[in-house]
């Protein structure tokens, strides 16, 4: 039964509630830092290890915290496990920090984290909140490295940085700059829905 | 678990002190190599734009007064060879932007690299790359205008990234008048 529930909690974030695709959470780190692979893989990473955090944390101190002080107290915790990330990519990963600069601070508001605080992580026990945050920040990864891959070929005609169409190749420059980003994640949005939905 | 005024300030002061104790803790920890990656960085750059040296350019550092920039001469043999200079814009899309600059002693730029930039990935942050930064090699700081083209100049703006392009020129050309100057105080020096 638990293990049937743990599956559950960690597919639900990949497919079925997927963060960006079916959610629509977290749309400024998404539409914002995906114009290569590396930035959407290394954003999704980043939150990734947020999430895991915040849910463990969360889900740990839930019945030692008030219930009017709650939300005060969750973005305390997630702010400090974003600034310990931010301190740890600048120290050790500084190439990455510079790429995806302000976005790392940003990912305190980055409402996904706090939605799974609110709704999953105050309400189960630590194991539960970890496959469902393992799940959600998989699903978030996956849908901005997508988003990133889809957005760098037809942007810059090349993926992890590597030329796919030759020097004389013209890219269509649209799809890095920011209306790029809507047309790129209704596009994807699109075949997810259809892939999806054909299975329910 | 239901809240009074007593459970509420404990939790919160609780919740506050954990989180200033564990980021104080991480901070400590990171800040050396956060501070050697950034000399690092200062130093790859110089040895990129300068090339071969025998002295320490960061041990010899100029500063001018009055703005930020700062000159590091590289030497070989005793003589100055050529000099990187640091230097910044504050107009750049995304804030400031700081880049060194190469530059021989007969005036010939070497090229630049950015060392710091907070511009929008994949398009200002183009400005980094050699595809727009090679249009500055081989410029003379005495004979050369350093603008963007559509203003008479030598360079070619970014596609769709005017500000950031702009940001570089002015970074450029404030480490341009900083050399100017220095260049001029050590022929003085040796003529006397």
């Amino acid at each position: 039964m638990t293990l049937k529930n743990s599956w559950n909690n960690l597919t639900r974030g990949i497919i079925r509630e997927n963060p960006v695709f079916v959610m629509m959470l977290g749309m400024c780190p998404t539409l914002g830092v995906t114009t290569s692979m590396q930035n959407g893989l290394g954003m999704g990473l980043a939150t990734l290890f947020v999430l895991m955090m915040s849910n463990i944390f969360i889900s740990l101190v839930k019945s030692l915290i008030p219930n009017m002080v709650r939300i005060p107290c969750y973005i305390v915790m997630i702010a400090s496990f974003v600034t310990i990330i931010n301190l740890l990519m600048e120290a050790y990963l500084p190439a990455l920090h510079e790429q995806l600069g302000i976005y790392i601070p940003l990912i305190v508001v980055n409402c996904i984290i706090l939605g799974r605080a609110e709704a999953f992580a105050s309400k189960n026990n630590v194991w539960q909140s970890l496959m469902d945050a393992l799940g959600m920040g998989l699903g978030f990864t996956l849908a901005l490295t997508l988003l990133g891959a889809t957005r760098e070929i037809l942007g810059s005609g090349s993926l992890l940085g590597i030329s796919l169409f030759g020097e004389n190749a013209y890219p269509i420059l649209l799809f890095i700059m920011p209306p790029g980003a809507f047309l790129a994640l209704a596009g994807l949005i699109m075949v997810f829905n259809k892939m999806v939905g054909a299975n329910k | 678990m239901k809240s009074n005024l007593f459970n509420m300030i404990a939790a919160l002061l609780v919740v506050s002190v954990c989180s200033a104790a564990s980021i104080g803790y991480v901070y400590q920890k990171t800040s050396e190599p956060i501070a050697q990656a950034k000399q690092a960085k200062i130093m790859s750059a110089i040895q990129e734009m300068v090339g071969t040296f025998d002295n320490n350019p960061i041990e010899e550092k100029t500063a001018i007064s009055g703005n930020d920039v700062e000159l590091y001469p590289a030497r070989e043999n005793g003589t100055i060879t050529s000099v990187a200079v640091k230097s910044f814009s504050n107009q750049g899309f995304g804030g400031k932007i700081e880049l060194i600059l190469g530059i021989l002693m007969d005036g010939t730029v070497t090229g630049y690299k950015v060392t710091q930039q907070n511009e929008t990935p994949g398009l200002g942050s183009q400005v980094t790359e050699e595809k727009f930064s090679s249009q500055f090699v081989g410029l003379n700081t005495h004979s050369n205008k350093f603008r963007l083209s559509k203003d008479g100049g030598e360079i070619d703006a970014v596609t769709g990234a005017t500000i950031s392009s702009k940001a570089v020129i002015d970074a450029v050309q404030k480490a341009v008048s900083a050399y100017n100057n220095f260049a001029g105080a050590i022929s003085h020096d040796t003529e006397e």
